[in-house]
Parts: structure tokens; sequence; C-alpha cells
């Protein structure tokens, strides 16, 4: 039961992959909206864009883990 | 699943498993040369051998070798002045052969048959362990005390501080933690990827009929690999951006 359990549970955790998708979706469409009104100053944002790609998609990595974790344990 | 085709898919994770190339105890503590020990030398090898082949030449009109070198050095010149500031520049040379050491790393890891050592928890942790503690002993060198202004934010009101003081301790301590997963969950989910689809295309292969769909999942493998190369480029880039931005807490705590 207990490994069953453990399988439901990797699928939940799985979810937190997609929403971390979502996250990295609206920081890149914001960015590329950002760089279109103003393409100067696109450069020098580029940088913090990587950043806050890589911290929201950190989230959905851990998530992904716990997924591996649960699924490799059952 | 039904066992047959269980037998037919390949595990994989075994890819990441570790071999004694030359076993070694020394008072009990295994200090054996694995294959994972063989990659890292290929990879440190790699960028010194690189690095050396490229600017041996010193032309003053660069070759393809010496542009790659120089473009590479501006690359994370540039990083690290922009991220870090004047002041970080003198981190410069460790974050640019932590940054090339976990590029050639993971470039070698995608060859095929080769062995990932970023795909590795205890080699990434190993990374961000260096790099917080460099944080952590450069600020308080630097500030002192003062250091301790990273966790209270500069021009925020009594009544938020007390939420938001533990907050930023928390986010801290986690860093070494978020640092050293997001590389080595990044690499090892692209892995394990490219092998789940290695192992459509053998089940499909030995299915009969369906065989004849087998180079479906062979297309997404190359396209997969198309983004597990951006993928490997990309996460020693924001391994090293995170560590100029630590560096620059450490540098500049109290924002």
């Amino acid at each position: 039961m207990a490994s069953e359990m453990q399988l439901v549970g990797a699928g939940l955790a799985a979810i937190g992959t997609g929403a971390a998708a979502i996250g990295v979706g609206i920081i890149f469409g914001n960015f590329v909206n950002g760089a279109l009104r103003n393409p100067s100053a696109a450069a020098s944002q580029f940088t913090n864009a990587i950043i806050g790609a890589a911290l929201a998609e950190g989230l959905g990595i851990f998530a992904f883990l716990i997924a591996i974790l649960l699924f490799l344990k059952a | 699943m039904t066992p047959e085709e269980t037998a037919s898919a390949p595990n994989p994770i075994e890819q990441f498993e570790l071999h004694r190339i030359f076993p070694l105890e020394i008072s009990g503590v295994e200090t054996s040369f694995t294959n994972a020990s063989l990659y890292m030398l290929l990879a440190a090898l790699g960028v010194v051998g690189l690095m050396v082949f490229a600017t041996s030449g010193k032309a003053i009109v660069p070759g393809r070798m010496q542009a790659l070198a120089e473009m590479l050095y501006e690359f994370v010149a540039n990083m690290v002045r922009q991220t870090a500031g004047k002041e970080g520049m003198k981190f410069f040379p460790f974050v640019f052969s932590l940054f090339s050491f976990i590029l050639i790393a993971n470039l070698i890891g995608l060859v095929p048959y080769s062995y990932s050592v970023t795909s590795q928890i205890v080699v990434t942790f190993a990374f961000a362990a260096l790099v917080i503690t460099l944080v952590v002993a450069y600020g308080v060198y630097r500030n002192g005390l003062g250091f301790l202004r990273l966790f209270v934010p500069h021009g925020v009101p009594l009544p938020v501080l007390v939420v938001l003081v533990p907050i930023e301790v928390i986010s801290f301590l986690s860093r070494p933690v978020s640092l050293s997963v997001r590389l080595f969950a990044n690499i090892l989910a692209g892995h394990i990827t490219l092998a789940v689809f290695g192992g459509f295309v053998m089940m499909l292969l030995a299915s009969g009929g369906w065989s004849l769909l087998a180079p479906v999942p062979l297309l997404a493998i190359v396209a997969l690999y198309a983004l597990e190369l951006l993928v490997a480029c990309l996460q020693a880039f924001v391994f090293s951006v995170l560590t100029c931005v630590y560096l620059n807490d450490a540098i500049h705590p109290g924002h």
C-alpha cells in the first residue's frame, strides 16, 4: 500500500515542475516584452532574466527531485 | 509494465554508477580512483589544455582557438564586472576556473558512453560549499560584523523586519543547497530523459510491427540532445552568475 501511495505522491510532486515551467515562461515572456519596447536596454538585463529563470527553475527542480526519490523508493 | 517489457527497457539510472578503476583504501577510507575521478581529471586537463594550447601562439590577430579562449575570457570577465562590480574582479580567476570546469565537465558528459561528473550531488555540493565558505569568509574579513547587515535590508520598518530577518536567514542558509541541487538535478534530469527515450527506441525495435515507429523517439532524442547542449552551457553560466551574485553580497552587504 505504501508504495502505491508513494507513486501517487511522486505524481503530485511532479506538478511542481509544470508550475516552474509557467514561472520561467512568465520571466522570459516579460523579458522579451520589455526588450521589444526598449531593445537598447535588453542586453544589460539579460543576466537578470537568466538569474530569475534559474531561481524559478530551481524550485521546479526540487519538486522533480522529490518526485524521482519517491519513484525510486517505491 | 509486464515483465518482458521491463526486460528490454534499459535502466536509466545505470549510467550514473561508479566503477573503481584503481581500488584504493587508506586507513578504512575509500579513496579509489573511480570513473568519476577519471572524468574530473579529463575535464580539468581539458580546460588547462585548451587554454594553454589556445594562448600559446600569442598572436595579435587571434586564430580560431585563441579567439575562442579570448571570447570565453571576455564573457566571464564581463559577467563578473556586471554582477559583482569592479571590486569583484579579484575573484575573476576563481569564477573563471569554476565556469570553465563545469562547462567542460558538462560537455564531456554529453558524449555518448562517457560519464557526467556534475550529475553527482557530491561534486556540485563541494563546489557550492566552497563558494559559500568563500562568501562568508570574505564577507566577515572585509566587513567584520557588518556582514550581518546582509540579513537586515535597508530602510524597512521594524515590524516588517521581525518577519523579514528570519526569511533572509533561511534564504541564505538554503543557498548552498539550491546552488548545488540546481546544477546536479538539471544534468541528472537531462541524462535520465535521454536514457528513457533511448529505452523507447529499443522497446519499439523489439516489438515487431511497431518498430516502424522507432524513428519517432529517435528524432525526439536529437531534439533533446540540442536542448541538453543548451542546458549544459546555461547551467555553467547560471552557477557562475549566482557565485558572482553571492560574492557581491559579501562585498556590499546591506543592499
